[in-house]
């Protein structure tokens, strides 16, 4: 049990370079507390698998120290880390039994006998796995045997962490619901400090207090799934985060307005005038504007999307394509409507990044 | 299920069942012919039924004592090479470099044994083996030991075993370091956070997955050893008396050397099926283990 401290961690795969582009990890300062769960979510590529080698210590990183508790571990060897790691595809020892292999990481640190039958029972009953449990490990599917690897990851009470590597790719996708949430139960059942990298958005949401959204290297945005959505504080996350994503369009701001393709936008908060040459873009999400069939900015519709429990409408506003909502018992018949957004969920974004504005 | 029968298919089969016909079945029914016929004067045969099989198989008559002989020096041979083979075959390849530009090179050099032909292997060690001028014989002479490889049955026996296991531990070599280098290092990352062991390792990661390939390496190397030939014939010619004296040397002094053919063919068709019932058992309880072991 313990609290991970990035103290300034970045790593290049290239030793000696300075060259910022050559980071597969750029230069990251955070605390990951005990007892929480975090997800690193981003697209393959973006240093989220690294951080993780890191803390496991697979990796050593180029720069920066990593603290468990106020140990500085960043350069001992994994095993004297005292973490446990569940991989992307099972592992599992074939010689065993599914309970030999929960228990094999208890037996190597001498546990007692009675001690590791009470914690395997316990733990196998929590992944629905006792009635598996005096089976041969490789006979089973590769379900049940990723259920083993999380089982071999949750077993020990007295790690520093939890870390699992993209642990639901085998699973089937039926089974991917019920184990999530499984997981997010023995979470809150064991009190461990879990990491959990992933690239669905869903998986790392559903299961995580708090998300680090990872792109090319960089932590965008590290914030509860909720802030994500409501607040995000980078285009991508915008982008990345919602099913459609944010709508992104190219704007002039001037204080506290916004023109975007010959429309004037009233914006909520007051700006002050970007920098020359740099993008400006306005962000809302699908589900804060909505579609009416006049008034508001006139949009042409393209198409409807009905979604059953709600509609969707992609308009066009000059050049910029827009989803937006359809609110209920609204009926849109010509191709010309209005677009609402609500003022204090549209946000302006220079370079990518959120601009906070003053109060109007 | 339901699959379209063609008897057309036959016609895809049949260059090999010609190929195989005159390449294997002709031959061996020129073997089966002379172990049913005995043969008077020039090229004078006549029909002998099972009487060369009844001989060879009682260990009463002459040749039948020389055949159970050599069939226990066969076996004991090859149970000797696999019992050094294939524990040192792996413990070489769990010693080999997994990356870098030594990986080539050691391959290379461990391979190199296996590509000298077997007669070449034999005028190499019967040199090698001399206590005059042989590094080996004369380095074993010189720390006072009693060798002599060709009037010292142990010395002899010894001899051709570590000239098989020179030869062939690499084949054993190269085929579990295959084997170890398809295990994903996942499971090896794996083993050190739940804090095993090397030992630990070996026997509940690396053993297991190593599992097929040793089918391979055993079968392969139980059949060449039941099969020795060469070696003893180069370095030991069979002897002392008739102490390196394997199936296949015997039959060769039979069939040439004696030019009795009944005796010789009836010997070389009990070999052989002897090799095949005893490489299909070998196989059966491999795979059986296996699949209990799944269960």
């Amino acid at each position: 049990m313990a609290r991970i401290t990035l103290d300034g961690i970045a790593h290049s795969y290239n030793p000696g370079s300075t060259s910022e582009a050559d980071f597969a990890l750029k230069r990251l300062d955070h605390v990951w507390e005990q007892g929480r769960a975090y997800a690193l979510l981003g697209p393959s590529g973006c240093g989220k698998t690294t951080l993780l080698n890191i803390i496991s210590g697979l990796v050593v990183p180029s720069s920066g120290r990593l603290l468990f508790d106020d140990r500085d571990v960043t350069h001992l060897p994994t095993e004297q880390r005292n973490i446990a790691q569940v991989f992307q595809f099972p592992v599992v020892y074939d010689t065993m039994t599914v309970a030999q292999n929960l228990a094999f990481p208890l037996k190597n640190r001498g546990v007692a006998r009675g001690a590791i039958d009470a914690r395997v029972a316990e733990i196998a009953a929590m992944l629905g796995l006792t009635p598996e449990l005096h089976r041969r490990a490789r006979s089973l599917t590769a379900d049940a045997k990723q259920k083993i690897s999380l089982g071999r990851g949750l077993v020990r009470s007295d790690v520093a962490a939890v870390l699992f590597d993209e642990p639901l790719t085998v699973i089937d996708p039926a089974l991917k619901w019920e184990l999530r949430s499984k997981l997010k139960a023995i979470h809150r059942a064991l009190d461990l400090l879990m990491v959990y990298v992933t690239h669905d958005q869903v998986e790392a949401l559903t299961f995580a207090d708090e998300v680090v959204v990872m792109k090319d290297g960089r932590v965008l945005q590290i914030a509860t799934p909720a802030e994500l959505f409501e607040q995000p504080e980078h285009t991508f996350v915008g982008y990345f985060i919602g099913s459609p994503g944010m709508n992104l369009v190219e704007a002039q701001v001037d204080g506290h307005l916004a023109r975007v393709a010959d429309q004037t936008i009233e914006l909520g908060r007051r700006y002050a005038a970007p920098a020359p040459g740099s993008s400006v873009r306005l962000g809302f999400r699908p589900d804060y504007a909505s579609l009416v069939p006049a008034g508001g900015i006139p949009v042409r519709v393209r198409r409807i999307e009905d979604l059953g429990r709600r509609r969707l409408a992609r308009v066009a506003l000059g050049e910029n394509d827009i989803f937006a909502t359809i609110p209920h018992g609204v009926s849109i018949e010509r191709e010309e409507a209005g677009l609402l957004i609500e003022q204090d969920r549209l946000f302006v974004y220079v370079d990518e990044q959120r601009v906070a504005g003053q109060a109007r | 299920m339901d699959k379209p029968l063609n008897n057309r298919a036959w016609l895809l089969v049949a260059p090999v069942l010609l190929f195989v016909l005159f390449s294997a079945l002709l031959p061996m029914m020129t073997v089966v012919n002379y172990s049913v016929q005995d043969q008077m004067g020039e090229n004078h045969f006549f029909w002998n039924g099972d009487a060369w099989f009844r001989d060879l198989l009682n260990p009463a008559t002459e040749v039948g004592a020389r055949f159970a002989g050599a069939l226990v020096r066969n076996l004991a041979f090859s149970v000797t090479a696999l019992l050094i083979e294939v524990p040192l075959g792996i413990a070489v390849a769990l010693c080999l470099p997994r990356k870098g530009w030594t990986v080539g090179a050691t391959l290379v050099v461990i391979a190199l044994p296996m590509l000298i032909p077997w007669n070449v292997v034999g005028t190499i060690w019967q040199i090698f083996a001399r206590q005059d001028i042989g590094l080996f014989g004369a380095a074993l002479t010189g720390l006072g030991l009693h060798y002599n490889d060709t009037q010292d049955p142990v010395s002899a026996w010894c001899t051709i075993v570590i000239i098989d296991v020179w030869h062939w531990t690499p084949l054993v070599v190269l085929l579990s370091y295959a084997g170890l280098r398809a295990i994903p290092d996942a499971f090896y990352q794996a083993a050190r956070i739940d804090g095993a062991g090397r030992w630990a390792v070996f026997i509940n990661i690396e053993l297991p997955k190593l599992h097929k390939v040793l089918v391979i390496a055993i079968l392969l190397r139980f059949m060449q050893t039941f099969m020795i030939y060469t070696e003893p014939f180069v370095v030991t010619g069979g002897g002392p008396g008739n102490a390196t004296t394997f199936l296949s040397i015997d039959l060769v002094k039979i069939a040439l050397g004696q030019v009795d053919l009944g005796n010789a063919a009836s010997m070389s068709l009990i070999y052989n099926l002897i090799t095949i019932t005893l490489s299909w058992i070998f196989f059966t309880i491999m795979t059986q283990l296996d699949r209990r072991r799944e269960e």
